[in-house]
C-alpha cells in the first residue's frame, strides 16, 4: 500500500534576489514498511523536500505546486490546525538534525515526551511516563535518565532520546534529516542498527535524509538521489550502489571510500552544486557532468522510468552501459575540473 | 556529567522532590553570594515588619501625642517613649515608618507584578507574531518610552484621584515597557531555535509554542525585570509622594519626607527625615540585591546542579 505520494512538488523560498526553486518538481512514492533514503551534497533540497511534507517551511518558503498525498490524502490542502492535530507526529515524526538543540533546554526529556503524548492522546500522565521509560529502554537508555534535562545528556544519548520523542505515538512514517551526521561513526553506526531494528519491530516508514552514501546503502531500500531541487535517479538501493545510471550518482560513488577495494581513488565532483536562482532550460547537472552534450545544456531532462519502478532524469541514460565505466576513472573528472577552471 | 547524582528511581517529579530541587537551586544561587544574602535578609525584615506592622508599632501612627501638661508634643526630638521622635502634630515617626513599609510593599510587588504581566506579554506575543502586530505593540512601547513618568502620574493622579491603586496602577503604565522590549528581543532569538522547531513538528500550536515552550525559557530575564521593577516602583512611589500627589490617607515614607518639608523641619526635624529616607534606600536596595542574583538564574545549568 503506498503510504506516501509526492507528485510535481514544486517548492520556492522568496528572497532578496528572487525565488529560490529549491523542489523544483520532485516525485516520490513510498510504501508502508519502506525506507526511503534521499541523498545530495548540501544545498540540494533534500531537506527542504521533508520538511515539504510535513509544511515545516520557514516563513519565506511556500509550496507552490504538487501534491503530498498520504494515506490518499493530499495534505497540501490541510488546515494548519488539521496538520497539526492528525498528521505531525501521530502520523509523521521528524528526527531533527541536531537532536541536542532539538529538546526544551528547561523541560526534562521525560517530560517532553509526555508532553507530546498527552497533548495528542487522552493517556494519563503516569500512563505517558511509563511509555516514556519504556522507550528508554528500548532505546538502550537508563530509564531512570527521563527525569534528566537535555543538557545532562551526552550527544549519542540526545540522538537517541530524541528517537524515542520520535516514536513516542507510534508514527507511520519517521522522517530522519541527517539523524547522525553530529556523531561519530562508532555512535552513528549503532544508532543506525538500532533504527534499522525499530523499523522492523515497529512496521514504520522511514524517510532518511542524508549526504552520506555509506549511511544510506546500509539502511535504506531505495535511494532517491536529489540534485538541484529535482530527484535525478530514483532506484532501489542495489541499483544505485551497483548500478547508478546517472552521472551524478556515479560521481557521488567515486567520491566515498569503499572498504571492498583499497586502491581506490577518491574523487571529487568539481564544480559546485547550481544556484537555484530562477533556473534557465537545460540539465541542471550539465555544467560539472563530463558527459554532458549540446541537449544538456538546452533541454530539460524529464523523468524517464526503468527497471521495477526506477527512474532517472539523464539524455544520455541509455548510454549508460558506456558512460559507467568511463565515470568510474579518475581522469574522466579531473579533466572535468580543467575544463570547469578554463571557463571561469 | 559526572558530577551528577542519580536521584530516586521511584520518585518523578512529586510535590518533595521539587521542593528539593527549589531549594538546591536556591542555596546554589545565594549560597556564595554575599551582597545577596544581605538583600534577602533585609527584605525579608521588611516583609516581617511589614506583615506585622499593626502589631510592632507603639503608637497609632495618626495619634497626637501629648504631653504630661497635655500639650501636643511638636517636634520632638528621639527619646526612649518615641525612638524617632515626633513630627509636628506629635505624631510617632517610630510608628509611621513601620506602617509605612506596608505601603512601600504593597506597591512595589503590585506595580512590579502588573507591569511584568504586561510586558511580558507584550514583548511575548510581539516578537513571536512579528509583521504588523509587532509594529504596533512596538510603537506603543515606544509612546510608552517617550511619557516623561513624573508628568503622567501627576496627570493621572489628578484625573483619577490621588489613591494608591490608581497610583500603583500609573506606575505600571509606565513600567511594563522595558520588560517589553526585552523580553521581544529574547523571543526573537528563541523562536528560531531548534526545540521551537521541533515543537512545531510535533504538532505544538502558536499557543503553546509561546507560552509553554518560549515562556519558561525567558523566564529567568522577566523575574529579574519584576525584581527591578519592585525597586523602581518603590522609588517612584515615594517621590510621587514627597511631591505632594501621594494618597493622603496612607502613610507612606515618601508621604512623611513630604510632611516634614512642608512644614519647614526638613532641615533640622533630622529624627523625622532620615528613618523614612533611609528605609526607602534599604528596601530598594535590598530588592536590587536579591534580583543581582537572581540574574544568575539565566544560566539554566545552574539551576539544577545538585
Amino acid at each position: 500500500m503506498t503510504l506516501l505520494e509526492i507528485t510535481d512538488l514544486q517548492t520556492q523560498f522568496e528572497t532578496s534576489e528572487g525565488r529560490v526553486h529549491a523542489v523544483d518538481g520532485v516525485n516520490l512514492s513510498l510504501e508502508a514498511n519502506e525506507s526511503l533514503g534521499i541523498i545530495g551534497e548540501s544545498g540540494s533540497g533534500k531537506t527542504t523536500i521533508a520538511k515539504s511534507i510535513v509544511r515545516l517551511l520557514p516563513d519565506n518558503g511556500e509550496i507552490v505546486d504538487g501534491e503530498v498525498r498520504y494515506d490518499g490524502d493530499d495534505i497540501t490542502e490541510y488546515s494548519d490546525r488539521q496538520l497539526r492535530k492528525q498528521i505531525r507526529w501521530n502520523e509523521i515524526a521528524v528526527i531533527p538534525q541536531n537532536a541536542m538543540n532539538g529538546f526544551d533546554p528547561v523541560y526534562t526529556v521525560g517530560d517532553q515526551i509526555v508532553e507530546v503524548i498527552t497533548a495528542h492522546t487522552d493517556t494519563p500522565n503516569d500512563e505517558a511516563m511509563e511509555r516514556a521509560k519504556s522507550l528508554f529502554q528500548t532505546l538502550g537508555i537508563d530509564e531512570d535518565r527521563v527525569h534528566d534535562y537535555p543538557h545532562q545528556f551526552s550527544g549519542g544519548m540526545a540522538q537517541r532520546a530524541m528517537i524515542a520523542l520520535a516514536l513516542a505515538l507510534d508514527p507511520s512514517l519517521l522522517i530522519a534529516d541527517e539523524p547522525t551526521t553530529a556523531l561519530d561513526v562508532m555512535i552513528q553506526d549503532r544508532i543506525l542498527h538500532r533504527i534499522q531494528e525499530l523499523q522492523d519491530e515497529l512496521d514504520t516508514a522511514m524517510i532518511f535524509i542524508t549526504h552520506d552514501m555509506s549511511v544510506v546503502s546500509e539502511t535504506c531500500d531505495k535511494i532517491a538521489v536529489v540534485y538541484g531541487g529535482r530527484i535525478v535517479e530514483f532506484a532501489d538501493t542495489e541499483t544505485i550502489i551497483k548500478n547508478p545510471r546517472h552521472p551524478y550518482t556515479l560521481g557521488l560513488r567515486n567520491a566515498f571510500p569503499s572498504i571492498m577495494t583499497d586502491d581506490q581513488d577518491l574523487v571529487s565532483i568539481p564544480g559546485t552544486p547550481p544556484p537555484l536562482l530562477e533556473p534557465d532550460e537545460g540539465c541542471r547537472f550539465a555544467p560539472r557532468c563530463p558527459f554532458a552534450e549540446e541537449r544538456c545544456w538546452s533541454e530539460t531532462p524529464q523523468s524517464e522510468p526503468y527497471g521495477d519502478g526506477n527512474t532517472i532524469e539523464c539524455h544520455r541514460a541509455d548510454e549508460h552501459e558506456r558512460i559507467r565505466p568511463e565515470a568510474s576513472k579518475s581522469e574522466t573528472w579531473r579533466e572535468q575540473e580543467e575544463v570547469i577552471e578554463a571557463d571561469d | 556529567m559526572s558530577n551528577r547524582q542519580h536521584e530516586p528511581a521511584s520518585t518523578t517529579n512529586s510535590l518533595a522532590d521539587q521542593v528539593r530541587r527549589g531549594w538546591s537551586t536556591f542555596t546554589a544561587l545565594f549560597g556564595n553570594d554575599r551582597l545577596g544574602q544581605i538583600g534577602l535578609l533585609l527584605l525579608l525584615g521588611f516583609i516581617f515588619i511589614g506583615a506585622f506592622a499593626p502589631f510592632l508599632a507603639p503608637y497609632d501612627p495618626g495619634e497626637m501625642n501629648r504631653d504630661d501638661q497635655g500639650d501636643i508634643l511638636r517636634l520632638d526630638g528621639p527619646s526612649t517613649d518615641h525612638l524617632f521622635g515626633t513630627t509636628q502634630l506629635g505624631r510617632d515617626v517610630f510608628s509611621q515608618v513601620i506602617v509605612g513599609t506596608r505601603v512601600s510593599l504593597l506597591v512595589g510587588v503590585s506595580a512590579a507584578t502588573m507591569s511584568v504581566f504586561i510586558g511580558t506579554n507584550v514583548g511575548l506575543i510581539s516578537g513571536y507574531k512579528g509583521g504588523y502586530v509587532d509594529d504596533v505593540l512596538m510603537r506603543i512601547t515606544d509612546i510608552a518610552y517617550a511619557l516623561p513618568f513624573l508628568p503622567f502620574v501627576i496627570v493621572l493622579v489628578v484625573i483619577l484621584g490621588a489613591d494608591i491603586m490608581n497610583i500603583i496602577i500609573a506606575i505600571a503604565l509606565i513600567q511594563w515597557r522595558s520588560t517589553a522590549r526585552v523580553v521581544r528581543s529574547q523571543v526573537l532569538s528563541h523562536k528560531e531555535r531548534p526545540y521551537v522547531e521541533s515543537a512545531y513538528a510535533a504538532g505544538a500550536g502558536d499557543l503553546r509554542v509561546m507560552y509553554r515552550h518560549i515562556l519558561p525559557n525567558v523566564l529567568p530575564l522577566v523575574f529579574l525585570y519584576a525584581a527591578l521593577a519592585i525597586a523602581w516602583a518603590i522609588i517612584a512611589e515615594a517621590s510621587i509622594a514627597f511631591l505632594g500627589f501621594g494618597d493622603p490617607e496612607l502613610h507612606s515614607w515618601g508621604q512623611m519626607i513630604y510632611d516634614a518639608y512642608n512644614v519647614d523641619a526638613i532641615r533640622f526635624a533630622y529624627w523625622w527625615v532620615i528613618p523614612p529616607g533611609m528605609s526607602i534606600v534599604l528596601l530598594a536596595m535590598s530588592v536590587f540585591f536579591v534580583g543581582r542574583t537572581l540574574e544568575q538564574i539565566t544560566n539554566p545549568e545552574l539551576r539544577h546542579r545538585e
